[in-house]
């Protein structure tokens, strides 16, 4: 187990009556890519805001690297970058200055900075448009940028607020891919959010999903359909030629039931829309046909799936809390 | 004469050498040089004041209009000079404060337009950078969060500092070589405290235009607050006063404290407005011969040898209104640094 990087201990944050983040414990690992997944208003921004030291929790302690966010903000931001939803730069300075302003921020000479701007430009390949005004950039370009002002300060965090929001889906491969290999490597910690769960699937190590201001749970995306589904985490779908048995009776989820009795590791089954949903705790789908068929009824489809985010995300988001 | 020509030559390098110190300490020293946040910001807002279309169009208005101003008094006071009338004293700071009839005087075009200037530097000082997506990211850097207000603030006041510095001292010059005759070293000295005065109302302008940026996202919505309160103040309020005072005018035949105490309430009044604190202050300063900026009776005045005050005198005289002054300013710039030191900084 590496070290915790990021420790948020009990944190809640209320605004007047409404509450933000209400009693979370998170903890994220050196060198991770961790993404938080939830819907508008889960209170994830509000918890970046709170891991920056840009806000304060009204209780809890927030560290980041040892150091207390809340009470040494200065410190954290050294260390940490971080890239806000919908990032703007000053639209008449160059992608060239505009870096060179972040760098010298960050307390390095003007001749340093340009170096560095130069530097990250290449990395983010962005050089050809070094010199053109941030105004003309196209929001890709825009969110790339975005990226090399945050990695100019050498952080050993970088954060990213809903870094794929508004661009198209080839931009933003280019970019998770950017980011990956970044982290990758130079060994930093990612940390970002999206409602959109499949690029969170895609380059995630772990992820924690945000409902109404709590941590439901979190761990990579097998534990977590683990946790959440109780110990279930495979489906086996099946179909049948006709649900008219040759005696006049109607195939149902009890006849299912008691045809492979005999199986183990079967949790439930149900039925919907002439397709039966049998969950199980492992893979026993070779055994479950077999029975099936052994009782002469006409298999005709076979699925097994794994519960992905896309279900996570169904069950706990969109059919509310 | 080749000695001459040599020394000439010398003077020459000399010359050149000084300019390439100059030239190294400003651009090729620097660029190794670490700065503060607070100065890269500073710097960078100082920049974008200078190189913006607004400083320009303002500053051109400006010194435009003083200048104008300048020039129509310059006649008349030429022709002082010519007829020897120019030995009264202070007649350098007459370019300052006289107007012929065209137009109005220097001062007079200072406190209108101060105002504009100011409202104008600092109405989009916080919520554009929000707008713009800005605020968060520089937020993000290991800075104070004051340091954004306050540099906002340093840098609008240093260009306007500048500004008006520059504009005092061509006027000077242009005084010196149309009328023949320098500045006493008094005049010189209250020309900049002027100069101060004027700076320091500015700030109160742009520390309010900068409050109302810090309370409101829409610049257009802060500019309208600013140039709101700008009206009020100087056309509204005097209306107001004028007509709540006029029932309360005493009649002709009440005695001298009645009169007395209604124009000491007319004018106490009137100085809860910094433009009145502001045109004090610098008649005052620039007209010596002002001894009193209250009502005074027939029989204060007598035994009074008319004279100008020395300078000291003047300043006493106007320190009420120049410490009403600072006090305004520091108010508006605790107002908006408290909200906005309050405010949770989100993306746009």
């Amino acid at each position: 187990m590496a070290e915790n990087i990021i420790e948020l201990v009990n944190i809640t944050r209320k605004y007047e009556k409404f509450t933000a983040v209400d009693s979370l414990n998170l903890s994220i690992r050196k060198g991770e890519i961790f993404g938080l997944l939830g819907p508008n208003g889960a209170g994830k921004s509000t918890t970046i805001l709170m891991i920056m030291g840009l806000t304060e929790p009204t209780s809890g302690i927030v560290t980041v690297c040892g150091i207390n966010s809340t009470t040494n903000p200065i410190r954290v931001k050294k260390i940490v970058g971080y890239l806000p939803e919908d990032v703007g730069f000053y639209d008449d300075m160059t992608g060239l200055e505009n870096l060179k302003f972040t760098a010298m921020l960050n307390g390095c000479s003007e001749r340093e900075s340009i170096q560095k701007a130069e530097q990250m430009l290449e990395k983010v390949g962005l050089i050809e448009v070094a010199y053109k005004k941030t105004g003309k950039y196209s929001r890709g370009m825009r969110q790339r940028l975005g990226l090399a002002d945050v990695l100019i300060k050498n952080p050993q965090i970088i954060i990213l607020d809903e870094p794929t929001l508004g661009i198209d889906p080839k931009g933003i491969h280019e970019f998770l891919d950017l980011i990956v290999s970044l982290s990758k490597m130079d060994g930093i910690t990612v940390l970002f959010s999206s409602h959109h769960l499949h690029y969170v699937q895609q380059v995630c190590d772990r992820v924690g999903l945000f409902v109404g201001g709590r941590l439901l749970a979190d761990g990579d995306i097998r534990t977590l359909s683990g946790k959440l589904f109780n110990g279930t985490p495979l489906v086996i779908e099946v179909g049948l030629e006709s649900l008219n048995r040759t005696d006049g009776s109607v195939f149902t989820a009890d006849w299912l039931k008691g045809v492979i009795k005999a199986v183990k590791g079967v949790k439930s089954v149900s039925a919907n829309n002439n397709r039966f949903y049998i969950d199980c705790e492992e893979e026993i789908t070779s055994l479950v046909a077999k029975a099936i068929v052994d009782s002469g009824a006409g298999l005709c489809y076979l699925n097994t799936r794994e519960y992905g985010l896309d279900d996570i995300y169904n069950r706990y988001f969109e059919g509310g809390v | 004469m080749n000695n001459s020509n040599n020394n000439l030559k010398s003077f020459m390098f000399s010359i050149s050498g000084f300019l390439k110190a100059i030239d190294s300490r400003i651009f090729s020293q620097n660029k190794d040089k670490k700065y503060e946040p607070f100065r890269v910001i500073v710097n960078k807002e100082i920049a974008d004041h200078v190189t913006s279309w607004r400083f320009v169009i303002l500053n051109s208005i400006i010194v435009l209009t003083c200048l104008g101003s300048v020039f129509s008094v310059m006649s008349g006071l030429r022709g002082a000079v010519k007829t020897g009338n120019s030995g009264n004293a202070f007649f350098f700071l007459q370019m300052f404060t006289l107007s012929d009839g065209t137009l109005p005087s220097f001062i007079v075009f200072i406190s209108f337009l101060g105002p504009l200037l100011g409202i104008s530097m600092g109405f989009d000082a916080i919520n554009s950078e929000q707008n713009k997506g800005t605020l968060s990211r520089i937020m993000a850097q290991p800075i104070h969060r004051d340091y954004v207000i306050n540099a906002k603030f340093t840098a609008a006041l240093t260009v306007v500092g500048i500004m008006i510095l520059a504009l005092a001292l061509l006027v000077m010059g242009i005084g010196i070589l149309t009328l023949g005759v320098p500045p006493t070293p008094e005049e010189f000295i209250r020309i900049i405290i002027f100069v101060m005065l004027s700076v320091l109302y500015v700030a109160f302008w742009l520390n309010l235009s900068i409050f109302f940026s810090v309370k409101f996202r829409q610049p257009a919505t802060s500019a309208m607050a600013g140039i709101a309160t700008w009206l009020f103040l100087s056309v509204f309020y005097p209306l107001i006063i004028e007509i709540v005072t006029k029932p309360m005018t005493p009649s002709a035949t009440s005695s001298t404290a009645q009169v007395l105490n209604f124009e000491k309430m007319k004018i106490a009044l009137m100085r809860f407005l910094p433009s009145q604190l502001f045109s004090d202050a610098t008649t005052t300063l620039l007209i010596p011969t002002v001894r009193s900026l209250g009502p005074f009776t027939m029989e204060q005045v007598q035994g009074a040898i008319p004279g100008p005050l020395p300078l000291g005198q003047s300043i006493l005289l106007v320190w009420p209104q120049v410490t009403g002054l600072i006090a305004i300013t520091v108010l508006c710039f605790i107002f908006s640094y408290v909200s906005f030191m309050r405010r949770e900084i989100r993306s746009r």
